[in-house]
């Protein structure tokens, strides 16, 4: 084997003396992969997350952050989260086009959430695009609601405040 | 101890945590995939089934599909679209099912919620859909009391009542007992 390496051009005596800080480099990737893996929307880290019962609780506060639903406006008009301004489906040019419109007046810096829910979590086609985008703009304080099944599982038949119509 | 062993031993010890918690974490994936894949059901117990609506559509087809028709029959209502991934992969679980309890007197009707015309039409065809196909709309939903998420499935016995509703992915096994059940001596 070292024949073989040393045939490749390795030179063992080198190769030695980087091996520390090659391994800390795959250690540093490993790490950031566990990072991103650990969190249950892949590649929306944890801290990006908010929990329906916390986001239901923020709603009831004074600082209430603008909420955002990016899914097809079918489910909005059945049931929404109470205040939530509808974009519509972001995964779709149309409501891609409507988000950007509604961020240009947002603060950059302001308090957003933004929610789908239209089927299960790990399949959405509209969150991580609308997350995404919202990042890319400039956002700073831009959080997702965890939904992992759907919004009539996750939160309306939990007993959390619905709004209905357009 | 030198330093370059250390650097490794610690090295060492990070790629050790990160695949014990990279396999943790595709365990509760799985766990988790799992749980979905069982879906939310609400049984209705025979004692309060609400009446199944009596609706008239347009499938993709231009033809008109009237739930009266389907009278004695067991019906399979699915909410579904093609852009929703999960939703897609059942499909050619549903076109199986109404290939082999056609006869018996299955009928699955699929209600598509926001897809693309063009797009939903080449999806059936590709493959080869049995059942109608019929977009959703606000009234459709309403009629079986909110449709809030996708896929849901309503299962409706031969009395035309809602025997259930399964709400996230179908459990196939399950449902294909429930509608062997619900077809009664026919189905064997």
């Amino acid at each position: 084997m070292a024949g073989f390496l040393q045939g490749l051009g390795w030179d063992r005596r080198s190769s030695c003396r980087r091996w520390p800080a090659v391994m800390a480099v795959v250690a540093a990737m490993v790490l950031t992969a566990v990072a991103y893996a650990g969190a249950p929307a892949g590649d929306i880290p944890s801290g990006s997350l908010v929990q329906p019962q916390e986001l239901a609780q923020a709603l009831k506060s004074g600082e209430k952050p603008v909420v955002l639903y990016v899914g097809p406006k079918q489910f909005y008009v059945q049931a929404h989260i109470p205040g939530a301004e509808d974009m519509g489906a972001v995964g779709q040019p149309e409501g891609m086009a409507k988000l950007r419109a509604r961020a240009a007046w947002l603060p950059k810096d302001g308090p957003v959430v933004i929610y789908c829910g239209c089927c299960p979590w790990d399949r959405c086609p509209n969150i991580r695009p609308a997350f995404a985008e919202l990042k890319k703009l400039g956002f700073s304080k831009v959080r997702v609601l965890y939904i992992e099944k759907g919004f009539g599982v996750d939160w309306a038949e939990k007993g959390l405040p619905v709004a209905k119509g357009e | 101890m030198t330093l370059r062993r250390v650097i490794f031993l610690i090295t060492a010890a990070v790629l050790a945590v990160g695949i014990y918690a990279g396999l943790q974490h595709s365990q509760r994936n799985a766990a988790t995939s799992a749980k979905s894949s069982a879906g939310s059901r609400l049984p209705v117990s025979s004692a309060n089934r609400p009446a199944a609506p009596e609706l008239a559509f347009t499938d993709i087809n231009g033809a008109t599909v009237r739930t009266a028709d389907y009278k004695g029959k067991v019906v399979l209502v699915n909410f579904w679209a093609a852009w929703c991934v999960p939703c897609a992969e059942e499909v050619p679980q549903f076109v199986a099912l109404q290939k082999k309890y056609q006869e018996q007197g299955l009928q699955v009707i699929g209600i598509s919620v926001e897809d693309d015309a063009g797009k939903l039409r080449d999806f059936c065809r590709e493959h080869q859909v049995n059942y109608p196909i019929v977009p959703s709309d606000l009234r459709i939903a309403d009629a079986f009391g909110g449709v809030l998420g996708l896929p849901t499935t309503f299962v409706i016995g031969r009395d035309s009542r809602i025997h259930g509703k399964q709400e996230g992915t179908v459990d196939f096994p399950k449902l294909e007992h429930e509608v062997v059940a619900l077809l009664g001596p026919d189905a064997r």
